[in-house]
């Protein structure tokens, strides 16, 4: 697993764990959220599709964490990190604990989510860390679905009956202050881009806006005002709705410990 | 199984000899083993049969989502919540191809729904049960998934060509599913006494309403009867239960875990099991909708339906809207 490369000797180990953190930890939590979804989705076909996603996003995390796990050197497997840390040890953007919702707010959150997840992903894929490139390679043939999926439905919504068209604009009006903390950067992100393992967040916000925004202009959707943007995921700071998913996630790892499943 | 007590309307079997020529050579068709396929002429109970099966197996695909979909969220590693989702999805794609294959016989997903929500065709009980820990999540899949195959691989041979083929597909991820919730168990006995007994306790409450899935004995049911002559079923509900306790009794044993049946036994005469009679009274409250779950289970599948209505009238909307667009590109084209 932990092969040492180029990337590997000249970037700070703490960094790199911090980033392998966000990206598995984005993924868990997303997934974690649509497989609450299971059995209760409008139509079958949807049921399926969420599950597939969650699928994909699980498997993914197991990827992310494994390489966190691996770089830390501490011997935490990706189990370990995804159920045994507390909620201020979490990297995830606030974005992906927000609460389902209807289906149009679930659909919105994947799709804002989807449309950075790609074009990230697509940038890692030239990383110099080849361990990055690699689960960036895999991941992001999944995610172009993903997106191509959740673009597709936030048009269809958007330009389909009143009452579609208002739970689409409502999601997005909700989702959006959550949007921006996607492209801030943080004091780490530096040493990584310098080290060329991963790109500064701040320099995808141009093409997330093109393809987002001419997305929610097909949907006849109204893009929000820029506005105030919450924060906080990337540094531990949480809502409270983590806290719960964790209780859920983590409940029987916490309440056998030392046990093998 | 998943489908219990199919009804038929036949008042009794007909000999071939009081059928009018197009029944009787359907039904030598049958008897040579031919498949009958959705365009051909079949009689109408064979039709209704088949949809009121067909749908009740699809629709206990769906619904049992739910007692499994309870622990994705809690599953206990990552591998295992990887694995448990990939099964629900399958079994959400079984529901899918068996609406298909109903909806060759005349009769729309939607009414199928219908039909479900009001309460007017069934799912099978064992889904009205809870999955209370973790370990019941392997149960289902080795008992649940076992009942299933049980009764499912005969029907792969089914007359009806859709459902036969719809089978097919089906029975190769049940038995991957069984396999899986065997290792589920597999790992928690040879962990903690905590787990040990979790793994028997789901056990206890499993095995009775896993035996109940076969249904009553149909020895004297002429609408068995006439299911079989359609080969639209294969064996008696008692003897497939008697093929799932033999061959789910030694790996209990494997598993260290103890039966709860004080009446089981190893019948050298017959070299199977003898064992007790499940009890038919919750049997049949379980069906009529006084089972532990029932409540919660149609009503889950009910408000999804109606949550969704908006979602799915949006995307009809928007067709229609596209639609419309071509059609005025088209005319101003001209
Ligand atoms: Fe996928
Ligand atoms: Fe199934
Ligand atoms: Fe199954």
């Amino acid at each position: 697993m932990a092969e040492a490369t180029v990337a590997d000797a000249a970037v700070d180990p703490t960094a790199l764990f911090e980033f392998l953190l966000r990206m598995g930890d984005n993924t868990l939590i997303l997934g974690h959220r649509l497989s609450e979804w299971c059995g209760h989705a409008p139509a079958l076909e949807e049921d399926i599709a969420l599950a597939n996603t969650a699928l994909d996003l699980i498997g993914q995390t197991q990827l992310w964490l494994g390489l966190a796990g691996a770089v830390e050197g501490k011997g935490r497997s990706a189990d370990d990190l995804a159920f045994l840390r507390d909620a201020c040890e979490f990297r995830n953007l606030l974005l992906n604990e927000r609460p389902n919702g209807d289906f149009g707010k679930t659909l919105m959150r994947q799709f804002l989510f989807d449309a950075w997840h790609h074009l990230f992903l697509n940038a890692l894929r030239l990383s110099s860390d080849t361990r990055i490139a690699e689960i960036a390679g895999k991941a992001s043939k999944e995610v172009s679905y993903h997106l191509e999926r959740s673009r597709d439905l936030v048009i269809r919504l958007g330009d389909g009956t009143a009452e579609s068209h208002g739970r689409m604009q409502g999601a997005l009006d909700d989702l959006w202050p959550y949007t921006g903390e996607m492209f801030m950067n943080e004091a780490s992100d530096a040493v990584l881009a310098a080290a060329g393992v991963a790109p500064e967040p701040a320099g995808l916000k141009t093409e997330w806006d093109a393809l987002v925004g001419e997305t929610l202009s097909e949907a006849t959707l109204k893009e929000p005002a820029e506005g105030y943007m919450q924060k906080g995921g990337k540094r531990g700071i949480h809502t409270e709705h983590l806290g719960y998913i964790l209780a859920d996630m983590q409940f029987l790892q916490r309440a056998y410990p030392g046990a093998t499943w | 199984m998943y489908a219990q007590m199919v009804k038929t309307d036949a008042p009794r079997v007909k000999t071939l000899d009081e059928m009018d020529p197009q029944e009787r050579s359907f039904q030598e068709r049958i008897d040579q083993g031919q498949k009958i396929e959705p365009k051909e002429w079949m009689p109408e109970g064979y039709r209704k049969t088949l949809i009121r099966q067909i749908s009740q197996h699809a629709h206990s695909e769906i619904v049992g989502q739910l007692p499994e979909g309870n622990w994705i969220t809690r599953a206990p590693t990552l591998e295992r919540k990887a694995i448990l989702l990939a099964k629900v999805q399958d079994e959400a794609g079984h529901g899918l191809y068996l609406y298909c294959a109903a909806e060759t016989l005349g009769i729309s997903r939607d009414e199928m729904y219908e039909q479900l929500h009001s309460g007017k065709a069934k799912y099978s009980s064992i889904f009205n049960y809870p999955t209370l820990t973790w370990a019941d999540i392997g149960a289902i899949g080795w008992l649940v998934d076992g009942a299933a195959i049980m009764n499912q691989v005969p029907l792969q041979r089914c007359s009806y060509g859709p459902y036969s083929r719809a089978m097919i597909r089906i029975c190769k991820e049940e038995s991957f599913h069984q396999r899986q919730g065997f290792d589920i168990l597999m790992k928690m006995v040879k962990g903690t006494p905590a787990q040990k007994a979790m793994v028997q306790d789901a056990l206890n409450r499993w095995w009775w309403p896993s035996l109940m899935m076969f249904g009553p004995s149909d020895d004297a049911s002429v609408h068995s009867a006439q299911s079989m002559a359609w080969k639209i079923k294969q064996n008696s509900n008692d003897e497939l239960r008697q093929k799932f306790v033999d061959q789910t009794v030694p790996q209990a044993e494997y598993l260290g875990l103890t039966i709860p049946d004080p009446k089981l036994e190893w019948n050298e005469e017959k070299g199977g099991y003898d064992f007790g009679e499940p009890d038919w009274n919750e049997f049949f409250e379980v069906l009529a909708g006084n089972g532990p779950c029932n409540a919660e289970r149609l009503g889950a599948r009910r408000k999804a339906w109606a949550d969704g209505a908006w979602f799915r009238d949006g995307l009809t909307a928007y067709a229609e809207k596209q639609a419309a667009r071509r059609a005025g590109n088209e005319a101003a084209a001209e």
